[in-house]
């Protein structure tokens, strides 16, 4: 019966390449994380145990969770600037933040490196109206990676935050305003609250998607502050670790899928209203 | 002042106007500095000249490259086009549990950390002979794109009304042409916005390319990424020029599609 039903044909070609091409390297991939060199936990031990290991799980952390709150602070006006625009000014807003979304993270980290580089052009105005004399260090650190991260991260908050924001009823605020609230009050007790669907949405996405980075931080950042996923293609790459890299990417799956987990169940929790 | 609208109006200006500078000034800036006459990357330019394209052009090691890209990416759309759009027509016409299943694996390429997909399709593809060749990095890339043409399908799909080809295949239209003369001219606009989303990811694609490409077989963006590593090369801002251009290109021909077809901008 499943042989003459169409869409089981139609739908076998893309399942047979995914699960050929990568569900299998991935298993094969993880695999290695227990059964190298002998079987057993003994990579985690060197991951969990070493400080340079749990240094860079830390960077990876602090650096996604920076991220994320910097997506927050700027994402937020964004997107209510977004909804309350008129629908000329807000097509050009969506179309101002779809365009670096669609434009190569390779072109763009350049772009910032052309900018912020020691004879870049920050550096050369400020010592050419004579504001410094020494070039400002923003690149190859932790600014630079931030700075460049936000840029190619901000469209995951804005968009599940704008979509939830236009839905608000607008009258709850200016009930809670007539009701002798002042418009701090209001925004945090009232106008907040109803946000905040769409803000953990889009914190999860942008946290999730940092903590993964691999090419804003390789190009952007300092040497010694590198994030997880450099640090499986320096292993792969340098010193042919397999076990140790394929350790390090179930400690990132791991990381991230309990993250969406817990993050679901929020979400879910609160749309039953407990 | 809390209270002011002036205020509110004169905040929210001074954010749009941050947000046009933060997303837009550092591809304008790449896209003056390509056509500068200076030797060196500097800002503003000197003056105006097509050196950098010249050299682009004239240089075996970028033309090669680019070539190289374009044989990946033109496949990659294709293959990932017809995959993807079948996987979609499947999956909306199915009811069972496996229906959920399947879109699962389907879409786990999208979900899993792209560094590990890397990992993983360098590690098996060098045991098969797929390292460092054109093959092994289509199939890599075909796998990054379905799920984006996938979905894009799907949301289109759920707003098609299935009676419609019922009805075309009760006036006795054997099943392809129902699809070729009712189905497929339906959806035709999300099929091309998944085939361009597929284009642009390709040619724009890192990572995967990064593990998998040799000297003898490298896109342009592994290039790139070896130059800018090295010292920088001026001539990246004319090549990055045109990749962005591409990608804008791209963007607004699905832009006016979306537009034609009614379906909001989005991602």
């Amino acid at each position: 019966m499943l042989l003459r039903n169409r869409a089981f044909w139609l739908v076998l070609p893309a399942v047979l390449l995914i699960g050929i091409c990568f569900l299998y390297p991935v298993t094969w991939l993880l695999q290695r994380s227990v059964s190298e060199p002998v079987w057993g936990f003994q990579n985690y031990q060197t991951i969990f145990g070493r400080s340079i290991y749990l240094g860079v799980l830390w960077n990876t952390i602090s650096i996604a969770g920076t991220t994320t709150t910097l997506c927050a602070l700027f994402g937020f006006p964004v997107a209510y600037s977004m909804v309350h625009s008129k629908p000329l000014l807000r097509r050009v807003l969506i179309f101002v933040v779809l365009i670096p979304f669609w434009t190569s993270i390779l072109v763009r980290s350049f772009a910032w490196l052309v900018i912020l580089q020691g004879g870049g052009i920050i550096n050369d105005l400020l010592i050419g109206i004579g504001l410094i004399v020494e070039p400002l260090e923003l690149v190859y650190n932790r600014f630079g990676v931030l700075l460049g991260m936000v840029q190619v991260l901000l469209p995951f908050m804005i968009f599940p935050l704008y979509s939830v924001m236009a839905r608000i009823d607008e009258s709850y605020f200016k009930a809670a305003m007539n009701l002798g609230a002042n418009p701090i009050r209001a925004f945090l007790r009232v106008y907040l609250p109803l946000c905040l669907p769409g803000l953990l949405t889009g914190a999860m996405l942008v946290f999730i998607i940092s903590l993964g980075y691999f090419i804003t931080p390789a190009l952007l950042g300092g040497r010694g502050d590198i994030m997880i996923a450099q640090l499986i293609f320096d292993r792969i790459d340098e010193f042919g670790d397999w076990p140790l890299a394929s350790a390090l990417a179930i400690v990132l799956l791991v990381g991230t899928g309990l993250l969406f987990v817990t993050v679901n169940v929020l979400l879910k929790l609160r749309g039953r209203g407990v | 002042m809390l209270y002011s609208v002036r205020f509110w109006g004169g905040l929210r200006g001074v954010i749009n106007a941050m947000l046009v500078v933060y997303m837009l000034a550092p591809l304008a800036v790449i896209l003056i500095i390509s056509f500068s006459s200076a030797m060196f990357l500097t800002f503003p330019p000197p003056g105006f000249s097509l050196q950098y394209y010249e050299k682009m052009f004239s240089n075996p090691t970028w033309t090669r490259a680019i070539l190289t890209s374009v044989k990946i990416m033109v496949p990659t759309a294709i293959i990932a086009t017809v995959l993807g759009t079948a996987a979609a027509l499947a999956l909306s016409r199915m009811q069972s549990r496996w229906a959920l299943v399947i879109r699962g694996i389907l879409m786990a390429p999208l979900i899993i950390p792209v560094i590990i997909t890397a990992a993983a399709i360098f590690g098996v593809f060098r045991i098969w002979g797929l390292y460092g060749s054109l093959p092994g990095l289509i199939i890599a890339h075909v796998i990054l794109t379905l799920p984006f043409v996938m979905s894009t399908v799907s949301a289109n799909l759920m707003v098609f009304d299935n009676r419609l080809e019922d009805a075309a295949a009760n006036c006795g239209a054997p099943p392809f042409t129902a699809f070729r003369r009712i189905t497929l001219p339906l959806i035709a606009p999300s099929v091309l916005s998944g085939m361009l989303f597929a284009m642009v990811i390709s040619f724009d694609e890192l990572v995967v390319s990064l593990f998998l490409s040799t000297p003898t077989v490298r896109p342009v963006t592994v290039q790139m990424w070896s130059n800018i590593k090295g010292d920088t090369d001026p001539t990246i801002a004319a090549i990055a020029t045109v990749l962005f251009l591409f990608s804008l290109l791209a963007l607004l021909i699905d832009g006016l599609a979306r537009h034609k077809s009614g379906r909001a901008p989005g991602l």
